[in-house]
């Protein structure tokens, strides 16, 4: 009974102490990142500038300007990268779970794409701010429907069915896109409408912030809430109705806050994909398929990957980089991976 | 405590059994035989709610316990992390396994003798294993019925004999009612105490194991010759199969 005991605390432990390093290994990346671009701020400055809110310095090290690029363009950008780098990964996550399948997450499964229609129609129609969150949500939900309808065949929905369905719908979404930059006004709104759906979080303002934490942070919640019953649908339809669980209700739920965390990542920042699809796998290697861990590892990890990226994105070449499109450069190459894993096993039971 | 009335399923549109009717008083143990397609998994799954009838009912008065033909999870969870599963209507919607629930799973890995797996992956484990687990996650739910469909298929004699060794000790033990699927009659002759042959969608036999389980049923069931075979002394006989056609 001891030894079962300590065994089990054991797991659990490996867990937690992976939970504290990535942690920890998140407050440095954040605050690194904040001294990374072309204004030149030490590392130990940026954080004494942002401990200064809390405890006020009386002889202050830095300058103002320092003091106002940390704060007013830094800070909330790099915050932003936390936040969509965080709810796409724990999006990603849950949605292999819920499928059984190491090919999804919101851009392979059409969602993110749904979205970003929804956000082009919106700013066409209407401009910008909520009513971008609004159509992002309405269609990337309807999105995620039409590729579970199209997926499911005698109650099953398959590996290949499932990412091919992903896969027209996407291909849909972005003609329907292309529809609209074809109809928008060429001096203001393509220009605007391009380089959002590109995926940016560079001109992040903090009422941006405010939105996306609205948007992103309450369903992570309630997804990682949800982690014993994603455990047992990953299990499979079948045997999770057979052990009683609440399917529709738990599909349902994880349905629609996967399409908030899209929406509110897609209207703030564009289309960033790949992220859902990458990072649960190194989170699986980590600390195993169990979605209590799987949850909170695979949003560390995000966070994490999406800080790396972007600050990629502000040094690598003079112009910005779009995130979309380093964030894909990374991802296919993985997904293309994973893909021949599944092939060799005929299965995937040892993600 | 399970009550079958005119039972009909149709399968897209197919019909797949047609006016079943059958009761299984508490604490019995149910062998099902029948031929490959006739049924069996169907019916089982009607138990356990997993398809509706399209005419008749199904009515099962306490918890099941459901133990699915050979599963493969489709992530490495461990052994524990499936036998948690089990606790699935214990556990609340936002909720997760609280160390009471532990210790139940534990309390059934140690009862099937698997106890030492736990930290294991699931899918490494032999068929034997996996299926002893799997009784350990039904068994979790505290159920009352158990029900297996196939539980010995795949499996070799040795472990064959621990399936129906652990059947008969749950049964004897707990009181469960146990129904399970096979194509061996000598699961049945072991085990159970009544027998339900499937012959088609609408023929069955149903009744007591000494009643129903004859070498004459078995000839006609599988079209096969089967003659009783006395292979203990005591009495204790098997039925053989000849494959000479």
């Amino acid at each position: 009974m001891l030894a079962m005991a300590t065994a089990q605390g054991g797991a659990r432990m490996r867990s937690w102490v992976i939970i504290l390093l990535l942690s920890l290994l998140l407050v440095f990346c954040l605050l690194y990142s904040i001294t990374v671009g072309r204004y030149d701020i030490g590392i130990v400055d940026v954080g004494r500038i942002l401990l200064d809110n809390v405890i006020p310095a009386q002889t202050p090290s830095w300058t103002t300007v320092q003091a106002d690029v940390v704060e007013s363009i830094r800070l909330p950008r790099v915050l932003a990268a936390i936040l969509v780098g965080a709810g796409l990964a724990i999006s990603g996550a849950a949605l292999q779970g819920l499928f059984r399948n190491p090919l999804v997450d919101s851009s392979t499964i059409g969602v993110t794409f749904g979205a970003g229609f929804g956000g082009t129609l919106a700013i066409l129609l209407v401009g910008g701010g909520y009513p971008v969150l609004a159509a992002s949500f309405a269609f990337g939900m309807g999105s995620l429907l039409a590729v579970k309808g199209l997926a499911t065949v005698r109650g099953r929905a398959s590996t290949l069915t499932l990412v091919l369905a992903g896969v027209v719908v996407s291909a849909f979404f972005t003609a329907a896109i292309s529809i609209c930059k074809l109809l928008a006004d060429p001096q203001q709104k393509l220009p605007a409408i391009t380089y959002w759906l590109m995926g940016s979080i560079a001109a992040t303002s903090y009422r941006d912030l405010i939105l996306m934490s609205l948007a992103i942070l309450p369903p992570m919640i309630v997804i990682f809430l949800l982690r014993y019953q994603i455990n047992i649908l990953s299990l499979g339809e079948q045997k999770a109705r057979a052990l009683g669980a609440p399917i529709e209700l738990v599909q349902w739920t994880i349905f629609i806050a996967i399409s908030i965390i899209s929406a509110g990542v897609v209207a703030t920042s564009g289309i960033i994909g790949w992220v859902g699809l990458v990072i649960p796998h190194v989170a699986r290697a980590l600390v195993g398929p169990d979605h209590g861990r799987l949850l909170p590892v695979s949003a560390l990890l995000g966070a994490i990957y999406l800080l790396l990226v972007d600050n990629i994105a502000r040094t690598a070449t003079v112009a910005e980089l779009p995130l979309g499109i380093i964030t894909a450069l990374i991802g296919v190459p993985v997904f293309a991976i994973v893909l021949r894993r599944v092939q060799a096993k005929s299965g995937w039971s040892h993600d | 405590m399970i009550d079958i009335q005119n039972l009909s399923v149709s399968l897209s549109d197919k019909p797949i059994l047609a006016d079943y009717s059958l009761q299984v008083a508490p604490g019995s143990v149910l062998a099902i035989l029948g031929a490959n397609g006739v049924g069996k998994t169907t019916l089982l799954n009607c138990l356990v709610g997993l398809c509706k009838p399209s005419a008749g009912t199904v009515t099962a008065r306490g918890r099941i316990g459901y133990v699915p033909q050979l599963f493969q999870s489709a992530f490495a969870f461990s052994v524990l992390d499936i036998v948690l599963m089990g606790r699935a209507r214990h556990i609340p919607l936002f909720g997760a396994p609280r160390a009471q629930d532990y210790g139940i799973a534990s309390k059934y890995l140690k009862l099937m003798k698997v106890g030492h797996l736990k930290d294991r992956a699931f899918n490494e484990l032999s068929g034997g294993q996996r299926q002893l687990v799997m009784i350990a996650q039904a068994l979790s739910s505290e159920c009352e019925i158990l029900i297996l469909d196939e539980p010995c298929s795949a499996l070799d004699y040795k472990n064959q004999s621990i399936v129906i060794d652990t059947l008969r000790e749950l049964n004897a033990s707990m009181g469960l009612t146990i129904l399970f699927s096979t194509h061996a009659p000598q699961h049945g002759l072991e085990v159970a105490s009544h027998v339900l042959l499937m012959r088609d969608r609408q023929r069955y036999e149903f009744g007591a194991v000494e009643d129903v389980l004859t070498a004459e049923n078995l000839t006609t069931l599988y079209d096969v010759p089967i003659a009783k075979a006395a292979f203990a002394p005591g009495g204790k006989f098997t039925f053989a199969p000849s494959f000479e056609r």
